[in-house]
């Protein structure tokens, strides 16, 4: 029988500053602030694009700000760091296993790796680079 | 205990990570960062090219999908970080996250029917 | 064999004197091969009688002995001094409340596990006499590491989400229910998706994976939780475009 439990109050905001293991997971987290940002400029692009030559013009000046600039390199960054923690954790959500032994997670993640350097070798090559 | 209805969104946010995790750098690359870097010509943004792209069926495809897979996953992990953050009116927090993509996914749908 | 003097600060609490929690220091000498229990045990032994904590078996597979030392979820009998700084800071495992000393009221937890269905749901009912149901290695593999929890609770002191609402069903309750949803002899995913499926189940869960890195048995159950997610995002599907399907 509890005489007087004591429940330890818990900062509901701070609380993933306590760890460095948090800190990585908000970082993870926040990335969806850029690739939604992202996703928001893309739709913003694909508007001026159907509105004509000029406001597509305007737009792609946009890009070449510095604001623009800086914004899509932490996008990147954050994109690639999304790119890693989704990888290294596939082999968790869907492990392999054949017979009675199961596919090593390193095997799994080297795939994904694999194809993510396909995909964006043809999409540089496609696009001209 | 009632079974969630989650898996809708949460099968939005898979999905839409899977396809962030090969797509999104390269993108950003590309459309963001390539002209400037000088990995690019700055033609190949050009009206012409991009319009050509986007009224193709296949580019019409990849971009609402581009936009549609990246404004969801993007919204329902805002929506999980503002709860982590201490943030707990998720009525409102679920109409802001996934009103905005649903206004990003519409412009995009609208814009690219117009082309 | 060398001795180290060791400086450990223990989180007190007694229900009838305090109002609150505080620090007590104690400096003990350790020998090097010492783990954490070990200076416990002699704090009480020698220094204070009046300490209470719970341990057993002193070799990681009881999971009495969860606390937090330096701050992580630890076994305290697994946990060695030559690993650790010369001050220790101690103190009962986190997101429980306080019985007393490092003692924590485990009940919401042991509610948890019960709540999932932990036992077999057969496909077929078989009478003793109709001998055993068979199994491969193969089928074994596959829930094998969900069945080695040995309920310490640590995943549930590591997991931010449990924290933020105590509500939530947790990490060890759900790998539990896992053990049994990959077990080929079973049948009761759809039984346990009230409970596994709900709000308050796997849904609760952000995959922040502390509870999967602190679990000394290497359970995995993040992994466990993700696979359930993929399962039942499926089943609800089904459920949707098939109605009335059987489960």
């Amino acid at each position: 029988m509890s005489a007087k439990p004591y429940i330890r109050p818990r900062s509901t905001t701070g609380w993933w500053l306590e760890q460095s293991r948090y800190v990585r997971y908000m970082a993870r987290e926040a990335s969806c602030i850029f690739i939604g940002a992202y996703a928001g400029i893309l739709a913003v692009g694909l508007l001026r694009l159907s509105q004509g030559a000029e406001a597509w013009a305007g737009f792609l000046e946009a890009l070449q700000s510095s604001a623009s600039i800086v914004f899509h390199l932490l996008a990147l960054v954050f994109a690639l760091y999304h790119t890693t923690t989704w990888f290294n954790v596939t082999p968790k959500a869907m492990p392999l296993q054949i017979g009675d032994a199961r596919l090593p997670g390193e095997a799994i993640i080297a795939a994904h790796y694999a194809g993510w350097a396909l995909v964006s070798a043809a999409l540089l090559y496609l696009a001209g680079v | 205990m009632t079974r969630s209805h989650k898996p809708i969104v949460w099968s939005l946010f898979a999905a839409g990570g899977t396809y962030a995790a090969f797509f999104a750098p390269v993108l950003i690359l590309v459309t963001g960062l390539a002209v400037t870097l000088g990995l690019l010509p700055a033609d190949a943004l050009s009206y012409e090219r991009i319009l050509g792209f986007a009224r193709h069926p296949i580019g019409k495809a990849f971009l609402f999908f581009t936009v549609f897979l990246l404004a969801w996953h993007s919204a329902h992990r805002l929506r999980i970080t503002a709860h982590d953050f201490g943030l707990r009116a998720d009525g409102l927090v679920m109409a802001a996250c996934y009103g905005l993509a649903a206004l990003g996914s519409v412009v995009a749908a609208v814009a690219l029917l117009r082309m | 064999m060398s001795e180290r003097q060791v400086e450990l600060e223990i989180l007190r609490y007694d229900p009838d004197k305090d109002r609150e929690p505080r620090f007590q220091a104690y400096r003990v000498p350790c020998p090097e091969d010492w783990v954490v229990l070990d200076a416990i045990n002699y704090v009480k032994d020698r220094l204070d009688r009046t300490l209470s904590y719970r341990w057993s078996c002193h070799m990681a597979v009881c999971g009495s002995c969860g606390m937090m030392i330096n701050g992580e979820p630890k076994l305290s009998c697994k946990t060695f001094l030559r690993d650790q700084p010369d001050r220790i800071r101690i103190e009962p495992l986190a997101s429980f409340p306080i019985e007393r000393d490092l003692v924590v009221v485990m009940g919401d937890f042991m509610n948890k596990l019960g709540r999932v269905k932990p036992y077999l749901v057969p496909a077929e009912k078989k009478a003793v006499e109709d001998g055993s149901y068979l199994q491969s290695p193969g089928q074994l593999k596959k829930f094998k590491q969900y069945t080695l929890c040995i309920n310490c609770a640590l995943c549930y002191a590591a997991c931010p989400q449990y924290a933020l609402n105590p509500g939530f069903i947790g990490p060890a309750a759900l790998a539990l229910a896992h053990r049994y949803n990959s077990d080929s002899r079973d049948v009761g995913r759809t039984a346990r998706a009230d409970v596994v499926a709900s709000n308050e189940g796997i849904w609760e869960c952000s995959f922040v994976g502390a509870c999967s890195e602190v679990c000394p048995e290497h359970v995995d159950p993040a992994a466990a939780i993700q696979q359930t997610k993929i399962a039942s995002t499926i089943d609800y599907f089904k459920d949707l475009l098939l109605p009335g399907r059987k489960g």
